[in-house]
């Protein structure tokens, strides 16, 4: 349905068209948003705790983690609200990198990320995997502000960034796929932008 | 999830049957919706602009209006001057013009289910939007929930609803409402001039009758980010305050 008298006046450039999903447009600041007030995480509380099901596998101070091989990542970041951002730097250790420094293998095909304020939300094991997702703990070089989710957040760039959880501290492998707290209100449970997966049962 | 699952709030054709300018950057647009729906109060819609080439360009927006009003629901809509879809509803939209909607949706930032309370709302600028539906959904149930609505603007004549928070307000029914003026000096005599802080907060809570259950959020995120550092610094859990955040 055309819309009398609208125009594609802010329509982005042509070059950047391919790499921006359906029913998003380009954002060049940063834009927060999250379901309550900012947790100001200190390093020194700061702790992340892999788990298969209730069961904890490993747990790592700040230190410990930092100790881990940092990995670079530069990718394009979309989120529900239509807004999409080119090219955005994160720092950080794969999940790859995490469970081979606790020895594992996946143990599951679902996982739940947390959060210090109680988020979470559920992600594909085979999404988190083979180089596709961090926990970043870098933003252009710097730490991440508590705004964005520092100390440290989850990066699953190739899905709506609330999946990203912010102010991360534990990733825990559940059997079922177990819908976290925006998939419990109303948000897809997968959360793909290219096929615009905004809301529950959306295609 | 089986495959037969409906989409949830499918696109709708929508048409816009009264406009009122609220302030000089905020206009209230009703739209006659072709498939009501129900919604609760806070909750939000998308809103989906085509042009002739295809491009469309889609922005969520607040319900302003509170649930119950037989098809017809209000956004009100403030003008960004670098927007896309906001320019377009404040310098072309009329009415009898068709626009998409999809709603409703947001399932955290809604009144609550149960009667409880008291409750507390705190709006920078638009961000009154979603709390004006909570504050005229407890009007027009009668409801005796208290609620306290501390509401910064930068000046009088931006207070969006003003007229209708002030008439509520002097019903003196449990609700009550705290205007602050960023810009100016207070106009009533429990107002403010100030931004948010952390003994606004406490005073503020002083008009409701014990502590709050829970707590509203909603501006931008500089608004937001001060208010709930405010309300957890008077006190408050960080765990029965809820945010909703706009723009940068």
């Amino acid at each position: 349905m055309v819309t009398r008298g609208f125009s594609s006046g802010r329509r982005p450039p042509t070059d950047g068209d391919a790499r921006i999903p359906p029913g998003q447009y380009l954002e060049q600041g940063f834009p927060v948003l999250s379901a309550g007030p900012t947790p100001r995480v200190r390093t020194e509380d700061w702790s992340f705790t892999l788990k298969h099901g209730p069961r904890p596998i490993k747990k790592w101070n700040w230190t410990e983690f930092n100790a881990l091989p940092l990995t670079k990542m530069t990718r394009d970041i979309h989120c529900v609200t239509a807004w999409t951002k080119f090219d955005t730097p994160w720092q950080g250790v794969l999940v790859d990198d995490i469970l081979a420094d606790a020895g594992i293998e996946p143990p599951t095909a679902f996982t739940l990320a947390h959060s210090f304020d109680g988020y979470s939300t559920n992600v594909p094991t085979k999404d988190l995997t083979a180089g596709k997702a961090m926990v970043a703990l870098l933003y252009e070089g710097k730490p991440i502000t508590s705004d964005h989710g520092g100390p440290a957040r989850l990066l699953v760039p190739h899905l709506y960034f609330w999946k990203s959880a912010k102010w991360l501290n534990g990733l825990q492998f559940t059997e079922r796929d177990e819908p976290g707290f925006w998939e419990l209100r109303g948000y897809h449970i997968y959360g793909d932008p290219w096929r615009e997966q905004r809301y529950t049962n959306d295609p | 999830m089986s495959d037969a699952a409906a989409v949830q709030s499918p696109w709708q054709t929508v048409r816009i049957v009264r406009i009122e300018k609220r302030t000089p950057r905020v206009t209230s647009f009703f739209f006659q919706l072709s498939r009501p729906f129900a919604y609760r109060a806070g909750q939000h819609v998308d809103v989906r602009l085509t042009a002739p080439d295809g491009y469309q360009a889609r922005r969520s927006y607040s319900i302003a209006s509170a649930p119950g009003d037989g098809g017809v629901i209000e956004l009100a809509i403030e003008k960004l001057d670098d927007g896309e879809v906001s320019p377009f509803f404040h310098d072309v939209a009329a009415i009898g013009d068709e626009v998409e909607l999809r709603g409703p949706l947001g399932g955290h930032f809604i009144w609550p289910d149960v009667d409880g309370g008291p409750v507390l709302l705190v709006g920078g600028g638009s961000g009154v939007v979603p709390l004006m539906a909570m504050v005229r959904h407890r009007a027009r149930r009668n409801s005796s929930v208290p609620v306290a609505l501390v509401f910064s603007a930068r000046v009088w004549d931006e207070v969006i609803f003003r007229d209708e928070l002030v008439a509520l307000d002097d019903r003196k029914d449990g609700f009550d409402l705290i205007l602050t003026l960023t810009r100016e000096a207070a106009r009533r005599p429990a107002d403010y001039s100030r931004r948010v802080d952390v003994a606004m907060m406490v005073q503020s809570m002083a008009h409701l009758p014990g502590p709050p259950d829970i707590a509203f959020v909603c501006g931008s995120n500089a608004f937001v980010s001060a208010a709930a550092q405010a309300l957890i610094d008077a006190g408050v859990a960080a765990e029965i305050i809820r945010t909703e955040r706009y723009g940068v």
